[in-house]
């Protein structure tokens, strides 16, 4: 017999069950090439502005379009948190600051206690550019890095939780999930189980990712990276184009008070292809998993769903794939897009700037259509939308999908 | 508090050839002696995958393999948690000096190995599994968030997990930074009932404040859970070959740890 241990314990309640508990989105914030708050992103969307450039990064010398954050090279870290200075740090402290993100974590912090909200983050490159920059200047000597070279505030993937639980003075459980451009989205997953099985009361969940050369130069050696802005869904599509962004949501339980037009969390789907390191399955079975899954847990069916913002990366490889699952699952009949023609590919912050910008979807009665695509591919059969449009979206299913095989749908919106 | 059941166990560290072979040291009745791990490929990839397997994906699929045998259970319907400080940490020092120079060429199977999640994707193609897989890190704290993920998983979503940990040293000059004392991995299959083949129960609570981490008795051993994040799960495994109820506290982050009671079955 296990003696029971009192002292201090945190989590109390095990209450397994099958179906998700809705948790309540109170708080989104998103900071990407289209500007700095959700409301640039939206504006964006709606005038069609895609935030692609030109590349010039560093001393890059690849012919491609990214899209950039010009804001970072000005952004100062908190003084205590100096030693967390990098580029994917300054983009998650830009962040934090928009959208009265830091105002509404307060006053969780203040309802549930520090130690009761957990910190989830996703990053598949964290501050690499750091130790990048760092190898140009080793000592000619003794090979060292340079001595102002932080690796566990910067390179370490750990870093970019570390620097949101301290900046947001968070205790609670913390993590930094890394499964390529699946992260962020996998971090919705993490918290609900969390909080249901009550290690905490509420979560911050979200991802950055930041440019470097890591990624600029490793898709471009798959080839994969495109020298045209990318084309999602185009038939002529020729690869991705590579973005920074951030974004952040606090998830708290819904209580008998919750608004019943509260932005809900209502379902999680995880699934892994078992096919390959870097091509999706060719039928999307990983991708139907996701998705089925993510419905079952919403207790919702596939006519539920009112828009899809698509993983959509315009590679020739996943646009088919995905392409493939959403028709399994979805038929032709929900409006999709994916919007990485605005924003490019934010890799590990992906799921979370795309799960937002489904939320704005819901809020503003609003579908993203697909800027750079022009002609659709005739091989895939779902209701793709190039053009912009409007109506009563209620619910709204997130796709990302990662190297190695790793999926993730989310469904976000309203429950009535 | 969770409350999960071990079904299979499997280790891989320096003079720890497998957790069935390093039983008695870790019980104390043989003592140990370091050497170093003996890194294989796992004879569960394909030839061309083998050939392409860093240090981590060796250590992932030899400890993960070794539990499975052991609980005698299917790979393809258990889910997932691989846990790790750093990742391939080879290949990021060769990547980034690639980088500093020109030209920078970075081979494709480089850029895939080098994301943190390299491990489970291979694992996943080896075993055939499409369960949901998480890969974490909270730094020093890996294993501790890897076994604090796994419980609720096995206790939310009533799922079978493998709880897969790893870590090994980098090259200069990142290893005079983050200096990793040695290869380590280990497994644990986690299931949320007890089965004919459960070895033990555990359970784990995530508790404020910082308590009394647990310390291995020998020296050696000691420090190899000191000096590898992964093998902050070692007095975990000493508790389950001394076959004897224990009480253990592993630390977490700066405010909190993990209160782990262990009871054979």
């Amino acid at each position: 017999m296990l003696e029971s241990y009192t002292t201090n314990i945190i989590n109390i309640v095990n209450d397994g069950h099958s179906n998700l508990q809705p948790l309540v989105i109170s708080r989104y914030t998103l900071a990407n090439s289209l500007g700095l708050g959700s409301a640039a992103t939206l504006e964006a969307l709606r005038t069609r502005r895609s935030g692609l450039t030109p590349c010039v990064f560093e001393d890059v010398d690849l012919e491609t379009y990214i899209a950039k954050v010009e804001a970072l090279d000005a952004v100062r870290m908190r003084p205590d948190l100096s030693a967390y200075d990098c580029r994917n740090n300054r983009l998650a402290q830009l962040c934090l600051e928009q959208d009265g993100f830091l105002a509404a974590t307060e006053a969780a912090r203040q309802k549930y206690g520090a130690a009761r909200i957990g910190v989830f983050m996703g990053t598949s490159t964290s501050g690499i550019l750091q130790t990048e920059l760092a190898y140009r200047h080793l000592d000619p000597q003794s090979g060292a890095l340079p001595a102002d070279f932080h690796y566990a505030e910067t390179q370490n993937s750990y870093s970019l939780a570390g620097f949101v639980a301290h900046y947001l003075g968070l205790t609670g459980p913390s993590f930094v999930v890394s499964s390529a451009c699946s992260s962020s989205a996998k971090v919705f997953a993490n918290a609900v189980r969390m909080m249901a099985v009550g290690v905490c009361d509420a979560a911050v969940v979200g991802g950055v990712d930041s440019l470097c050369l890591s990624t600029l130069y490793g898709f471009n050696s798959l080839g994969l990276v495109s020298r045209s802005p990318c084309r999602p869904y185009d038939a002529e599509r020729d690869g991705i184009s590579i973005g920074e962004g951030a974004g952040f949501v606090l998830l708290e339980r819904a209580t008998a008070a919750t608004s019943p037009e509260a932005m809900l969390l209502l379902g999680v789907g995880e699934s892994s292809d078992a096919h390959h390191m870097s091509t999706p399955h060719p039928e999307g079975l990983g991708a139907i998993m996701a998705m089925q899954r993510a419905l079952s847990a919403a207790g919702l069916q596939a006519h539920d769903i009112d828009y899809i913002n698509l993983h959509g990366t315009a590679t020739k490889s996943n646009d088919a794939s995905e392409g493939k699952a959403v028709a399994d699952v979805f038929g032709n009949k929900v409006a999709c897009s994916s919007t990485k023609g605005w924003t490019g590919h934010l890799l590990g912050a992906a799921g979370i700037s795309e799960a937002i910008i489904a939320m704005l979807a819901v809020e503003h009665g609003f579908i993203p259509g697909s800027v750079n695509t022009n002609r659709l591919d005739p091989a895939i059969v779902i209701d793709y939308r190039i053009e912009n449009g409007t109506g009563e979206i209620k619910r709204v299913l997130s796709n990302s999908f990662g190297f190695g095989g790793s999926n993730c749908s989310l469904v976000l919106g309203k429950k009535s | 508090m969770m409350r999960l059941y071990v079904e299979g166990i499997g280790l891989l560290g320096p003079g720890l050839d497998g957790w069935s072979a390093s039983r008695d040291v870790l019980a104390g009745t043989t003592p140990y002696v370091a050497a170093p791990t003996s890194l294989r490929a796992s004879d569960m990839l394909p030839a061309a995958e083998r050939r392409r397997a860093g240090v981590p994906i060796k250590l992932a699929l030899a400890v993960g393999q070794e539990a499975f045998l052991q609980a005698g259970r299917d790979t393809k319907t258990t889910s997932t948690v691989f846990t790790s400080s750093g990742g391939d940490n080879d290949n990021v020092h060769a990547i980034n000096g690639i980088l500093a120079t020109a030209p920078r060429e970075v081979s494709p199977t480089r850029f895939h190995n080098s994301v943190h999640n390299a491990a489970a994707g291979y694992w996943c193609i080896a075993a055939g599994t499409h369960e949901p897989s998480t890969s974490l890190c909270a730094y020093d704290a890996s294993f501790a968030a890897g076994l604090l993920e796994s419980a609720t998983q096995v206790t939310v979503d009533d799922a079978t997990v493998v709880l897969i940990a790893y870590d090994h040293p980098y090259p200069e000059p990142l290893n005079a930074v983050r200096p990793i004392a040695a290869a380590f991995g280990m497994a644990l299959i986690l299931t949320p009932r007890k089965t004919e083949k459960s070895l033990a129960t555990i359970e784990v609570d995530i508790v404020s404040g910082n308590g009394q981490e647990t310390a291995m008795r020998d020296a050696g051993l000691e420090a190899l859970r000191s000096g590898v994040p992964a093998a902050r799960g070692l007095p975990l495994l000493a508790a389950l070959a001394r076959g004897e109820a224990a009480q253990l506290c592993i630390a977490y982050l700066d405010d909190n740890h993990l209160d782990i009671r262990i009871a054979p079955c």
